[in-house]
């Protein structure tokens, strides 16, 4: 069973956002970065899954040197190889999954898996992008995931107020949602061994992006708040602020 | 120029983000001078598609097929991209519901264009559309424009307005031929979790974090949904201690939302907890810590006792229901 997951390296959740000088990305300093969280969940899936099939499991990344630091860290959490796909400027969803797909399409895996979305653009498009230039199947916000020993898969979807029960077939490509699983800590051992397992790089595959940042802005600043009251006595304020003021209720 | 919506059927309904996005692509229309169409696909098609005239489209059709039963999702990408072909459509929108964004890529492809996702906001500029949407859990906004010929977009449920007026369109109907390849992803079950709105679509939520004190104190949190009937949302803290299920989360790591009102009980307002929610147009915070984040973003406040405050809140509200 050959398994590649997609990895994204992303300024962690902590980071206070600001605008770079350009009006188009963001400032940099001071952000420290990591694997985007529900591409960890999907590592974690791709390793049980070789666990229970054998095979192997190949992380690829795509993006400047720094991505080998996000690359280590599925290694470290016992991933076989990884792939560095090398582009230094930024590319929009539809450019890396074309990198992706050219990558994925000579490597041919039986289950490819990556994070619902990434949480630094929050597009959500590119597992699914990947699946579409490949002509694979794709299910997406994975909850559970069960591959029969046929290929023929049964896994477990969010939906709005519920869940959908999903079928498909191998080869195919899955969303990871948190849920599905919950991605381990990687071991000293595992980290010791990660520095002696590969990273391949190679140039990204040219893409042209389709999607075009126009300005990355600030949401505008919302007016103080007021505190109407220290206890239960605060209550029939609070219901008449809403009722007359924001008329919501 | 014109401009499809894609509204998505339910056992024979369309969907209230659906609805908005067909509202929004005849406003998008009347900005650029072109015209808007709605399509459903489905296998309860024609009948759901029948009013969505009074939502802005001058024409609407319907692909009825018995095969769309489980929703496949390969095949419904496949019948959009036809229709928006065969209709020479330069922009198609599509709800960012849990469907709309997994097909929407999928039509993209199809199309060779560009697709701007989850957009919050869509203006009219030199012809073209500039769309605007919220990143690093909403910490930010990107305006963006799509570059190819033909442009996708899928737009958040909760923000547009779904404004019904007495338009009417008649339903055409249209078939695209399918192969068995195109039905190999079937959705064979749906379950609902509860009889509450889900949050990325209610206009309400009342929402509990560690300040509530254990799962079972969450009955407070559902009582005061239940008079509002809002939604239920959770942070990271109480849904990764097991107390609430993942799809309540609220935060950069589980949904973000976009309510008319917020209520946040016993959350203390992390920056991740704040990146899912702090779109909300209201927000009212209960937390006994006057120094807790979450008095930054809220609109009202009770520095309190979530378990004074909260049964008092529900009897006013289902007093004020009567």
């Amino acid at each position: 069973m050959k398994v590649a997951v997609c990895v994204n390296h992303v300024p962690d959740t902590e980071t206070k956002v600001r605008v770079a000088p350009d009006g188009l990305s963001i400032d940099r300093t001071g952000v420290n970065f990591m694997m985007s969280p529900y591409d960890e969940i999907a590592v974690e899936e791709a390793l049980r899954i070789r666990d229970r099939f054998t095979g192997s499991v190949t992380v690829i990344s795509l993006g400047g040197e720094t991505h080998r630091e996000t690359l280590r860290k599925a290694l470290a959490m016992g991933a076989d190889s990884a792939v560095l796909l090398r582009d230094d400027a930024a590319r929009d969803s539809y450019a890396v999954a074309a990198g992706l797909a050219a990558e994925l399409s000579s490597l041919a895996p039986d289950v490819i898996l990556f994070g619902k979305q990434s949480i630094d653009y929050d597009d959500a498009q590119v597992g699914t992008l990947v699946a579409a230039i490949l002509g694979l199947p794709s299910v997406a916000v994975v909850v559970k995931l069960a591959i029969g020993d046929d290929g023929r898969v049964v896994c477990e979807r969010e939906i709005e107020g519920g869940h959908e029960t999903v079928h498909t077939k191998l080869p195919a490509v899955f969303l990871a949602q948190k849920g599905l699983n919950d991605p381990r800590y990687p071991s000293l051992k595992g980290i010791m061994a990660a520095k002696s397992k590969p990273i391949a790089e190679k140039p990204a595959a040219p893409a042209s992006a389709r999607v075009a940042a126009v300005a990355l802005r600030k949401p505008p600043a919302k007016n103080p708040g007021r505190i109407v009251g220290t206890d239960a006595s605060a209550v029939p304020e609070l219901v008449r602020l809403l009722h007359e003021e924001a008329k919501v209720i | 120029m014109k401009i499809i919506a894609v509204a998505e059927e339910r056992g024979g309904e369309i969907r209230k983000s659906s609805l908005e996005t067909v509202r929004a692509a005849r406003r998008t229309a009347d900005a650029l001078g072109g015209t808007c169409l709605a399509l459903v696909a489905g296998h309860g098609a024609a009948a759901a598609a029948a009013g969505l005239g009074c939502y802005g489209a001058s024409r609407v059709i319907a692909v009825e097929d018995a095969r769309l039963a489980r929703r496949p999702n390969i095949a419904i990408a496949k019948i959009i991209a036809e229709i928006a072909r065969r209709e020479q459509a330069a922009l198609v929108f599509l709800p960012a519901s849990q469907a709309g964004k997994d097909i929407a890529p999928r039509v993209a492809v199809a199309l060779e264009a560009g697709l701007a996702s989850d957009c919050v906001a869509l203006r009219a500029e030199g012809g073209d559309v500039v769309a605007t949407r919220p990143v690093f859990a909403g910490k930010a906004l990107l305006d963006v424009r799509v570059t190819t010929p033909v442009k996708v977009f899928t737009l958040r449920p909760n923000v547009f307005e779904a404004t019904a007026d007495a338009g009417t369109a008649s339903v055409e109907t249209a078939a695209v031929p399918l192969e068995e390849a195109d039905l190999v992803t079937t959705v064979e079950q749906t379950t609902v979790a509860s009889g509450r709105p889900d949050v990325t679509e209610a206009d309400i939520i009342v929402s509990g974090g560690r300040g509530m004190k254990g799962p079972e104190h969450f009955a407070l949190i559902e009582a005061l949904a239940d008079a509002l009937g809002a939604g239920v949302g959770a942070s990271r803290a109480v849904v990764d201690a097991g107390w609430r299920p993942h799809d309540e989360q609220v935060g950069q790591t589980g949904k973000t939302v976009s309510p008319t009102l917020y209520v946040a009980c016993g959350i203390s307002g992390a920056v991740q907890h704040l990146a899912g929610m702090s779109t909300s147009r209201y927000i009212v915070a209960i937390n006994k810590d006057k120094d807790a984040p979450i008095f930054q973003v809220a609109d009202y406040g009770i520095v309190g006792d979530v378990f004074d405050v909260l049964p008092a809140l529900t009897a006013a509200v289902q007093r004020r229901g009567k």
